[in-house]
């Protein structure tokens, strides 16, 4: 597949192999920003830049596996669904991400809704 | 042979069947009884229902006393029948079957019924209360089909209901009459935090709130209140309070008020007939926790199985939630009049609110919140009206007691009788605790519970508990839990995880999960910077740093604040700086827009509210190392100004403490460490409160260490007395590499100290050879330090990788 404008809500970040491993990386899109990570199997997630709980950078978070782990209050959010872990509650909104030629690209359409609720 | 004396009991709960296992105890084979109990089910913990509602117990778990035991003792045990009548002068009893059993001595142990609002549809499907297991099992199977509960009820039962539910899954609305929870156990700040903490958890109040009548048609709806407004409702739990349960005393003539009335040793108006528990009114009181109880029902064998007893006298109670993540407890008087006065510790960051009340030098009651250790032994001086001093509560409010001579009198369990009562739910006295240990050689706080039941209920006092196995056993105490793992991601300790980082020479932090075979195959974030940590503590040299398995502020070498942005702190080595630097970092603030500029508690400069992306920039025009302030690391070394200008100073503090600070700059710890060198014994860099303190005595220094000026305040311990700076430098080496090798990850000095025990650490830092050897492996640690700010400086992927934020065009 080529990403062209026929997609207009995909938005390009940069390279994947510039993408540190298991770090975040901040990202701001028209306004908000997202926070973007490469886990260690390679696959790249892109979740809002805010913990639910008060507002953490998630981007900061330590990474393991599937989750980040807040850096304020250590809260554990799944990079996938954007579910807080039990037994703390909440939900962040993920955004597709689409790789094609290298490069990354996030869908600004937000998965969140359905998923949040 | 004699006629044994036959007794029966009417009520096979708590209280009843307690009094039977003192009189076995007191006199075995002297009774012959029977019991009856209207719950199907033999003797069960109703305290525990709480926790079977949570998930954490079965029903099988909470029994205390399964048929077999019955058996064993010869009771004959009816279920599932109620006693409706008594005959008084023919001394017999019959239940609602028609068994009629007669009594030499009778015992009324009935309990309590729920008190249910007497509103409109409370008699629909889907109402009930929270008492027994009958209870306890509709709302489990309610959970599976239905989504909303609505709890009435903001006290003690209401909230465990409330937690209960929502474990099982449901939403859970708790209403409440009063505008705070718990208002009969707590005052304004505790309610407000307890909610706050619930509220965390998911429950939802409705406070202020005055029901007036529940929806539905067969099934409950909904609930409506005075106000005009609602709530949806699948079910409806009433926890509205209780009701001494006396209608079979009264039918049978037996004096009552709200509860059945009886004397200092539990007899009511008739001969031969006894009350003890929560349908028994003593001295104007009724009761509804298990403590008051169990003393009663001690007193009332006694005087049956004609032992000479103490009269009861009443009690003072206290209360504990038990709903996890929570910790509140609360007894005695509890709200400051103006006769009382208040010791207060209310910390809002950590979430703690401590209050002890005291009238004429006594302790008259207490509320803690987040941190309720010291309960058991706060109640225990309201109890035995102690007198006591401001300062011996402050000391027990900071928990910095019991380590030198400033503990108040009474207040450890070693000054207490062996009838002291530890755990009051279960009645476990001392002795019995020190008797089972020794007997049975326990040794972890698990095997006392298991043996004695105490701490089995609320839990409130485990601490006591510990702190006796500590004292009988000594030295081979090791911890309440013998051992304790890392995380959840495996079994293995602290230590063990060492243990197997030396032997099986692992170098990374991802074989150390392999090879140990990690639960969680990644790690999470409490494991990962303690492997990361351990790994370059066991070789510094050939250890290459996990920078994704650090902590934001040591992966940044900048502290996040709560907003996202970052706070810079230059190095200002022993807090002494020059104008040039002072201008250097005034122009820093003005370029970078720097909003807030601020000293910290550490005689350094705080420059608060940097933006990510221009971080390695402000280091760069700085040209100033920065602080490691919010690091696993040395932050800072508090200095007076010492003999320099001091006119007391005997020492140059300001020197010595430059060069502690370039000394151990950049060094890893377990945990942060504070450091401080006074230039005399008026001690005005506060070296009794740091990691490691320094003062300066005629011809020497003296080392401090384990102190800690946070949440728990402790004063640090004399290690050392020594002549020479380069002493000074080798000691202070020796203690932190010692330290730094047998500390768990995030533990902090004071903590360590305590553990370790001072002697010890004395014994092994004055050893020539010993402190000879740590020094050479603190200066293999200190050779691999770099400075960090000038790699993000100089090196572009670096920045990029950390530094850097992408604005993505849409
Ligand atoms: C969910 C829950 C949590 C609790 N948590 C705590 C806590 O954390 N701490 C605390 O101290 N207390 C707590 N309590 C209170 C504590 O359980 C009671 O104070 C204690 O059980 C009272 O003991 P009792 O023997 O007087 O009554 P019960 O244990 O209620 O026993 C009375 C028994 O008598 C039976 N009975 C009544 N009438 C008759 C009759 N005519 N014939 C035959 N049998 C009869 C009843 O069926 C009942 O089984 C809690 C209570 C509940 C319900
Ligand atoms: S500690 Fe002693 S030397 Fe230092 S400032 Fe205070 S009085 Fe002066
Ligand atoms: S803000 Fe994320 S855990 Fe508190």
């Amino acid at each position: 597949m080529s990403v062209t404008n026929e997609q207009p809500y995909l938005i390009e970040i940069g390279p994947v192999d510039e993408l540190p491993q298991n770090t975040g990386k901040t990202v701001r899109v028209q306004g908000y920003e997202v926070a973007l990570f490469k886990l260690s199997n390679g696959d790249v997630r892109a979740i809002e830049n805010r913990c639910p709980h008060k507002g953490g950078v998630l981007a900061e978070g330590i990474v393991s596996g599937e989750y980040v782990f807040c850096p304020m209050h250590d809260q554990k959010i799944s990079l996938s669904s954007g579910h807080v872990q039990p037994p703390d509650t909440g939900c962040v909104t993920t955004y597709p991400v689409v790789i094609t030629d290298h490069k990354i690209y996030i869908d600004s359409r937000p998965l969140s809704k359905e998923v949040c609720e | 042979m004699s006629q044994k004396k036959k007794i029966v009991l009417v009520g096979n709960g708590m209280a009843g069947i307690n009094t039977i296992e003192h009189m076995l105890k007191l006199a075995p084979n002297k009774f012959d009884m029977t019991v009856f109990g209207s719950e199907p089910y033999p003797n069960y913990n109703r305290i525990m229902l709480s926790s079977v509602l949570a998930g954490d117990s079965t029903v099988d778990d909470i029994v205390m006393n399964p048929y077999e035991w019955y058996e064993k003792h010869g009771i004959t045990l009816y279920t599932g029948q109620t006693v409706t009548n008594i005959d008084t002068t023919k001394q017999t009893v019959t239940s609602d079957q028609g068994v009629q059993v007669p009594y030499d001595e009778l015992i009324l142990a009935t309990g309590s019924n729920p008190f249910m609002l007497p509103l409109p549809g409370a008699d629909k499907e889907g109402v009930i209360a929270f008492r027994n297991i009958q209870d306890c099992q509709t709302m489990i199977d309610a959970s599976k089909k239905y989504k909303k509960a609505v709890v009435i009820g903001g006290g003690l039962l209401g909230l465990e209901a409330a937690r209960g539910f929502i474990n099982l899954g449901m939403q859970v609305d708790v209403v409440h009459i009063c505008d705070h929870l718990m208002e009969r156990q707590l005052d304004p700040t505790a309610s407000k935090m307890l909610q706050e903490a619930l509220e965390e958890q998911g429950m939802n109040f409705l406070l202020n709130k005055e029901s007036a009548e529940i929806l539905g048609e067969e099934r409950v709806t909904g609930l409506s209140f005075r106000d005009g407004t609602s709530t949806e409702a699948d079910l409806v739990v009433m926890a509205v309070g209780i009701r001494p349960n006396v209608e079979l005393a009264q039918t049978s003539g037996i004096e009552v008020d709200r509860g059945i009335v009886v004397n200092d040793v539990l007899e009511t108006n008739q001969p031969h007939v006894f009350a003890v528990g929560e349908c028994a009114q003593h001295r104007e009181t009724v009761y509804g926790l298990v403590a008051p109880l169990y003393e009663q029902s001690a007193v009332l064998a006694k005087r049956l199985a004609d032992v000479e007893t103490e009269p009861y006298e009443g009690s003072v109670v206290d209360t504990k939630l038990k709903v996890s993540g929570v910790d509140v407890f609360s007894g005695g008087e509890f709200i400051d009049t103006d006769e009382t006065k208040a010791i207060r510790v209310h910390d809002e960051f950590s979430g703690i609110y401590k209050k002890v009340l005291i009238k004429d030098n006594q302790v008259v009651g207490t509320v803690l919140f987040g941190d309720t250790k010291e309960g058991s032994r706060i109640m225990k001086l309201v109890r035995d009206q102690v007198e006591v001093s401001q300062q011996d509560m402050n000391a027990l409010l900071t928990g910095s007691q019991g380590n030198n001579s400033t503990a108040p009198t009474g207040l450890g369990t070693e000054h207490m009788d062996n009838a002291d009562i530890i755990c009051g739910c279960n009645g476990v006295s001392k002795g019995d605790i020190c008797q089972a240990i020794q007997e049975q050689g326990l040794s972890t706080v698990e095997e006392v519970k298991n043996v004695t039941k105490a701490s089995r209920s609320c839990g409130g006092c485990r601490p006591l508990v510990s702190e006796i196995l500590e004292h009988t056993l000594g030295d081979q105490y090791t911890g309440s839990e013998g051992k304790e793992p890392i995380c959840a991601c495996t079994d293995y300790s602290h230590e063990e995880v060492v243990e197997a980082i030396r032997e099986k020479q692992l170098t990374y932090v991802k074989e150390v999960m392999n090879v140990l075979e990690w639960k969680n195959e990644e790690g999470c974030s409490k494991c990962r910077p303690a492997l990361n940590y351990y790994l370059g503590v066991v070789d510094p040299v050939a250890y290459s740093d996990d920078h994704t398995s650090r902590f934001v502020n040591e992966r940044m070498h900048a502290n996040i604040q709560k907003d996202g942005t970052y706070s810079v702190v230059p190095r200002i080595y022993g807090g002494v700086t020059t104008p040039e630097d002072l201008k250097k970092i005034a122009e820093v603030a003005l370029k970078y827009e720097i909003p807030t500029v601020k000293l910290t508690g550490g005689q350094r400069i705080d420059l608060l509210g940097v933006q990510k992306e221009n971080l390695t920039e402000v280091w760069e025009d700085l040209g100033m190392r920065s602080g490691h302030a919010y690091g696993k690391a040395l932050r800072t070394v508090k200095t007076c100004v010492g003999d320099t200008y001091c006119r007391f100073g005997t020492a140059d503090a300001m020197g010595m403490g430059i060069r502690m600070e370039k000394r151990f700059e950049g060094l890893n710890t377990p945990h942060k460490v504070k450091m401080s060198v006074s230039g005399c014994p008026r001690n005005c860099a506060e070296s009794g409160i740091k990691d490691l303190g320094v003062v300066a005595i005629d011809g020497g220094w003296e080392l401090y260490v384990g102190g800690n000026g946070g949440v728990k305040i402790r004063v640090g311990d004399l290690l050392a007395t020594v002549k020479t700076e380069d002493e000074l430098i080798e000691y202070a080496e020796a203690f932190l590499q010692y330290y730094r090798e047998t500390a768990r990850y995030l533990e902090r000095t004071a903590q360590w100290v305590e553990r370790m025990g001072l002697e010890h650490v004395q014994a092994v830092i004055e050893d020539d050879e010993q402190r000879q050897a740590l020094c050479q492996r603190m200066v293999t640690a200190l050779s691999v330090h770099s400075d960090p700010w000038q790699k993000a400086i100089e090196d572009k992927q670096v920045q990029k990788d950390l530094y850097e934020v992408i604005d993505a065009k849409a």
